[in-house]
């Protein structure tokens, strides 16, 4: 009996292990493996593109880690990946430690300043200085002469304001302090931009999602999530006044079209230093005020990454090709505002740079 | 010989082993303090009883008063209400339930440690915040807002709801512990009192509770040494305050503990100097879970005059 048993499994381990070496060298051979990290605002878009991606090529295999912006960046200097993602461009002390990356903005964020008001179930409008005045402590109530001054068809509650924001570090807060740093010189003096700074007041919440489930559960509160958070979890959002003095709301559309008024005023080209881009306060009757670009960044030259060789440096060009065209046709669908036109046509010349060995990979 | 040689590998085994414990807190301690020099020596005493917490580029500045300040509170809270609790559970499962009430109790209760953090404050989150406001918060407010403890307004999201799921969470801890430590009593030390014509309640208070104090103080170290390293469940309750609002001045404002800042901040921290700060936090936390357990051990020896049980009225 014993002996049959052992038999049995004997032939059944060996057939396991040949399996494996089977798939083994089977994937060795043909798979090309791409890793990025960043990021964690695109990571849903991102993810549902390298899943249509990979698709049409089987043999492409790619790995997004959203691990946040500031740690994408560091695997990037560390040429641990092989692209990464930010919501911020790179700094200039960030770009003294990684030379010669390449910006490719993939997506626009907006970010939608949400409100949970009894009795007040939309058509709020707020000016960045109020935001900045709210955010600081420095009005309180809901019924304030400055709140009630621009809202004189709603009836607002005397009420303490409840502010909510995040407590994790975030590209979300960056693009948030960075508007609040430009409309409001006692906001930039006192607090400043950062990827997570020192709160006069409020609760903090880790993550968008936190942010967005406290608003809703929190009566008399305000926070800052990223549209699309605002948008799948049916939240109320402020109309803001944007630099024409119009009161919009934030949409795909008027995200768009911030990042279409600013970039046809000009950009950088890709390999040019982006630390001082922003997509804020764009000058266009339609645009929303707090908007920002979440970027793919790349090595200009690409073997300076181990590893790296032709097939992967195509393969991942050939990638980042799709992200900014064919890919873009996923966007609306998941709440991502489409890149304007004369965005990708800047991508598509920065892609063109990229070499490999000295060579152009895109042919 | 065979033999010999065996308990002489045993006894070098268990050296090791025992010795590692130590080591392991040896240089946790050394990495801790080497990977926090830089925001020790740049802010001094001031890092320990600063107020301001700024990890902004070129206006950093660090300070821990507030977080230590929002452990000992959420700590305290947890003690003040956990332990009562506990204690009435061991007492009630040992000494008055029957049997058939008591073992599937004690188990639920055993069963109530092996739960995850991260549930607890999702439950938190989601069901208690909102009982918390309702019911507790907001009359507390209405009657006695004036007293500073009480000021603010109520949002659930505070250092008193942290303190309450605390509470709940070391129950499990000190409740089993001093359950054993109360059955441990000898049955003739009961008979004694009984038979001089004690009532239950005094059995229990004079001769029972005295003779497993140490156990029992033991067991409420156990749980605050719980509570002061929780992180998951605090953070997504307290609010996660910094800097000067987080200064724990009155029970329904948000706060933050030295764990939940850890949390919250070293993933992204950038800077050197950022990083070290945290760290420098990290550090703070282990000692003060080390003045704790020592304090506790002293107050035991000292305090309690403890000779393994004997009772000293």
């Amino acid at each position: 009996m014993n002996t049959k048993y052992t038999i049995i499994i004997a032939i059944v381990a060996i057939a396991i292990i040949a399996c494996a070496v089977v798939a083994y060298t089977y994937n060795s051979k043909e798979t090309v493996l791409l890793y990025g990290a960043g990021a964690s605002f695109p990571y849903p878009l991102l993810s549902s593109m390298i899943i249509d991606y990979q698709d049409s090529k089987s043999y492409v295999e790619i790995n997004y880690n959203p691990t946040g912006s500031g740690a994408g960046i560091s695997a990037l200097t560390d040429k641990t990946v092989d692209f990464a993602g930010s919501d911020a461009p790179l700094s200039a002390s960030e770009a003294e430690k990684a030379p010669n990356v390449l910006h490719i903005p993939e997506t626009i964020g907006s970010i939608a300043i949400a409100y949970n008001i009894a009795g007040v179930d939309t058509g709020l409008k707020l000016t960045g200085k109020v935001v900045a005045d709210i955010f600081q402590g420095k009005i309180t109530k809901w019924n304030d002469p400055a709140i009630a001054k621009l809202n004189q068809d709603i009836s607002l509650p005397d009420a303490t304001i409840n502010v909510v924001r995040r407590s994790d570090s975030s590209g979300t807060t960056f693009i948030f302090t960075d508007y609040l740093s430009a409309v409001s010189s006692s906001w930039e003096n006192s607090v400043g931009r950062a990827k997570s700074v020192e709160w006069p007041v409020g609760i903090g919440a880790s993550g968008n999602t936190a942010v967005a489930s406290t608003v809703i559960t929190t009566q008399n509160s305000i926070g800052y999530v990223e549209l699309a958070y605002a948008l799948q979890n049916d939240m109320t959002y402020a109309a803001i006044q944007n630099p024409a003095g119009n009161y919009i709301l934030p949409s795909l559309a008027s995200t768009t079209a911030a990042a279409q008024a600013i970039a046809s005023s000009g950009l950088p080209s890709g390999s040019e230093s982006w630390s001082h881009v922003n997509l804020l306060n764009a000058n266009d009757a339609n645009a929303y005020s707090i908007v920002g670009f979440s970027y793919l960044m790349v090595y200009k030259e690409l073997n300076v990454i181990d590893g790296m060789t032709e097939e992967r440096a195509i393969e991942l060009v050939n990638f980042l090709s799709y992200v900014i065209h064919d890919g873009q046709d996923l966007a609306s669908d998941l709440d991502y505002a489409l890149l304007p036109s004369n965005v990708v046509t800047l991508n598509s010349a920065t892609i063109r740079t990229i070499t490999f060995n000295g060579q152009q990979v895109l042919k | 010989m065979m033999k010999v040689t065996g308990d002489k590998l045993f006894k070098i085994l268990a050296i090791v082993i025992a010795t590692s414990a130590l080591a392991i807190l040896i240089i946790t301690g050394y990495t801790l303090s080497a990977g926090s020099m830089p925001a020790l020596q740049k802010f001094g005493l001031n890092f320990f009883f600063g107020q301001q917490w700024n990890p902004v580029e070129s206006r950093e500045i660090f300070g821990l008063l507030p977080y230590i300040l929002g452990t000992l509170a959420t700590s305290g809270i947890a003690l003040l209400i956990g332990v009562p609790l506990s204690l009435g559970i061991a007492i009630f499962l040992v000494e008055m339930a029957p049997r058939s009430l008591s073992v599937p109790i004690s188990y639920i209760v055993e069963l109530l440690a092996a739960v995850p953090s991260v549930i607890y404050g999702l439950w938190g989150l989601f069901v208690f915040r909102g009982f918390m406001v309702k019911y507790i918060e907001t009359p507390i407010s209405a009657y006695f807002g004036w007293f500073p403890l009480f000021s603010g307004a109520p949002g659930g999201l505070d250092i008193l709801t942290a303190g309450c799921i605390l509470a709940i969470m070391i129950i499990p801890t000190v409740a089993s512990i001093s359950k054993e430590v109360i059955s441990a009593v000898p049955n003739s030390i009961r008979e004694g009192a009984y038979s001089i014509g004690a009532t239950k309640w005094e059995v229990i208070r004079r001769w029972v509770i005295s003779y497993g104090r140490s156990g029992i103080f033991g067991a409420v170290i156990l749980g605050l040494g719980r509570a002061v390293g929780e992180t998951m469940a605090v953070s997504m309750l307290i609010g996660n305050a910094t800097s000067f609002s987080a200064m724990p001045t009155s029970l329904f404002n948000p706060g933050q503990t030295l764990a939940s800042l850890i949390a919250n901040g070293i993933l992204d921290a950038t800077s050197s100097l950022t990083y070290s700060a945290y760290i420098g936090a990290g550090l703070t936390l282990l000692f003060m879970s080390l003045i704790i357990n020592v304090g506790a051990h002293m107050v035991m020896t000292r305090v309690f005059k403890d000779k393994g049980g004997a009772i000293e009225q």
